[in-house]
């Protein structure tokens, strides 16, 4: 399969436009379904959104491929993404940006982007998405999908590109709360081939859940979230809540102290892990072939320099500075204290409510080309969805409603395991 | 901007121990981006000394021979191969 073979659809949604027939039967019979371009599949080249990558083709899918595959679903294309899911915006893919359906113009968020433009460009029915600082959530939101974060081990990683092994999870995008409970019902339970999956999700109903029952449910709103976030944003957020309370649900305000520093541990532990598991990449068992001289060290640099693009090279380089003699204490060992400190936070918020909330993004979609600039403040965008990924839980992005037509999605953070309670009341949040 | 010790002399050297080449322009644009960056994380210095339990166990089973990927399917996509084995640069 050649690199330039793919015509562009409208949105840049797909970096290849390839399908693969599912079974007959199985719940997803008759969906289409568009995979995230970090998931192996077989015969049908897996780029990972980066030049490293453009020309590999995996010879085995990944879990969840099969899952969907033997579910019914056909898959339509390999969604465009951040190169090695290193973005909120899906601006540093090698394959040039996807716009965003909802909003012209506009970032579809990321770093699942294509995942999330291909749902809301009705291009696929379905979409998986993989979720390390909130790449599934945040597109979903900006696109006025819905993407659901996974409590960490329930879906398998196995066959996904790895990025940051401790926060990442797959996750499923859709236009409805109970499409999206279906796909995750397709690809939770355990799978021998990944060791850190659990049988959370073994015989799991989530879209039955999906029945807007919310009587009595209490929803804590993490102050700490609302205070960051843009004030249109903030308004569309509380309609949502309204809602819920019209329902019977019960609203009440939560802080958590920890979270200040949720952002800068998450980016620490996360670069930390990539400049690991990105050493993979040298040019020998797949990459590019360049004309690069010189020894062992000499060639794999400059394989390197050609294959990664910046923000890459800004999260590798992060990560080895943080783990280097000297550093490691500083950085990465005060990181993993801080995610202990934001799960034993989140512990006890559980302890009082059944659900918290919080706008998914503190923003509304960024104008195309607007945000690469500065990688720090791409960064603090981050805020609301990486503390979810810190502390392994679930979390679910629902459409709140719209800032002059841009779309504000709603979070609803759920405890280990709480993926039904989620789900439930999110699909009360979109009636 | 922090006073952070990082110059683009000190981000050549991490590029060089993650192995990759950087342009003098690069190193310098990074050097201003990671003070920033890491200007930031500085304040991971508050955090308390947490004690957690951690929740991952180690996870046993026997080895069993199964079928993997053929030597056909695993040079596949390796830019050089020679008799059935990967092909790479010297060491030194």
């Amino acid at each position: 399969m050649s690199s330039d073979h793919s015509p562009k659809d409208d949105h840049n949604a797909f970096v290849t436009n390839a399908r693969i027939e599912g079974d007959d039967d199985g719940p997803l019979a008759g969906r289409t379904i568009a995979i995230k371009d970090n998931m192996s599949t077989d015969g049908v080249r897996t780029t990972c959104g980066s030049a490293m990558l453009d020309d590999y083709v995996p010879p085995y899918n990944a879990t969840v491929v099969d899952r969907v595959l033997n579910a019914g679903a056909t898959m339509v294309g390999k969604a465009n993404m951040d190169e090695f899911a290193m973005g909120g915006t899906t601006e540093t893919s090698a394959f040039g940006a996807t716009e965003n359906p909802a909003a012209p113009g506009r970032v579809p968020g990321g770093s699942s982007g294509g995942s999330a433009a291909a749902v809301a460009a009705g291009e696929a029915d379905l979409a998986l998405g993989s979720d390390t600082g909130g790449s599934v959530r945040n597109p979903a939101a900006f696109c006025g999908v819905v993407g659901i974060k996974p409590t960490y081990g329930l879906v398998s990683r196995y066959g996904i590109v790895a990025y940051a092994n401790s926060l990442e999870q797959v996750g499923p995008l859709a236009n409805t709360v109970e499409d999206a409970a279906l796909l995750l019902d397709v690809i939770s339970g355990p799978d021998p081939n990944d060791a850190t999956t659990n049988d959370g999700g073994a015989d799991s109903d989530y879209a039955a859940a999906a029945d807007g029952d919310v009587d009595g449910l209490t929803v804590g709103v993490i102050t700490d979230l609302i205070e960051g976030a843009d004030d249109d944003v903030v308004e569309t957020f509380q309609a949502s809540l309204d809602d819920l309370e019209a329902q019977g649900a019960e609203i009440t305000e939560v802080s958590l102290d920890s979270l200040e520093h949720a952002v800068q541990a998450y980016y620490v532990i996360a670069m930390s892990e990539a400049s690991s598991n990105l050493a993979r990449f040298d040019g020998v068992r797949y990459g590019p072939d360049t004309d690069a001289e010189g020894n062992w060290n000499e060639q794999f640099a400059a394989v390197r320099e050609e294959g990664f693009g910046p923000e890459v090279k800004r999260r590798i380089l992060l990560g080895t500075y943080a783990l280097s003699a000297g550093y490691h204490d500083k950085y990465y060992k005060k990181a993993q204290d801080a995610r202990a400190w934001v799960k034993q936070d989140f512990d006890s918020a559980f302890e009082d409510v059944d659900v918290l909330a919080s706008p998914t993004m503190p923003v509304v979609p960024p104008k195309l080309g607007e945000s690469l600039d500065d990688p720090l403040q791409l960064y603090l965008m981050d805020a609301n969805t990486v503390p979810v990924n810190l502390a392994n839980l679930p979390a679910i992005s629902v459409p709140a409603g719209d800032v002059d037509g841009l779309p504000v999605g709603c979070q609803l953070i759920g405890p280990k395991f709480g993926e039904e309670t989620i789900i439930r009341a999110a699909s009360a949040v979109e009636n | 901007m922090s006073d952070s010790p990082v110059d683009a002399d000190e981000v050549q050297h991490v590029a060089d121990l993650a192995r990759v080449d950087l342009d003098d322009s690069d190193a310098d644009e990074f050097a201003a981006q990671f003070a920033d960056i890491l200007d930031y994380f500085e304040a991971l210095d508050e955090v308390p000394e947490v004690d957690s339990d951690p929740e991952l166990v180690n996870v046993m089973r026997a080895d069993e021979v199964e079928e993997g990927l053929s030597q056909d399917e695993a040079l596949r996509n390796a830019p050089e191969t020679e008799d059935g084995f990967f092909k790479g640069p010297s060491v030194s």
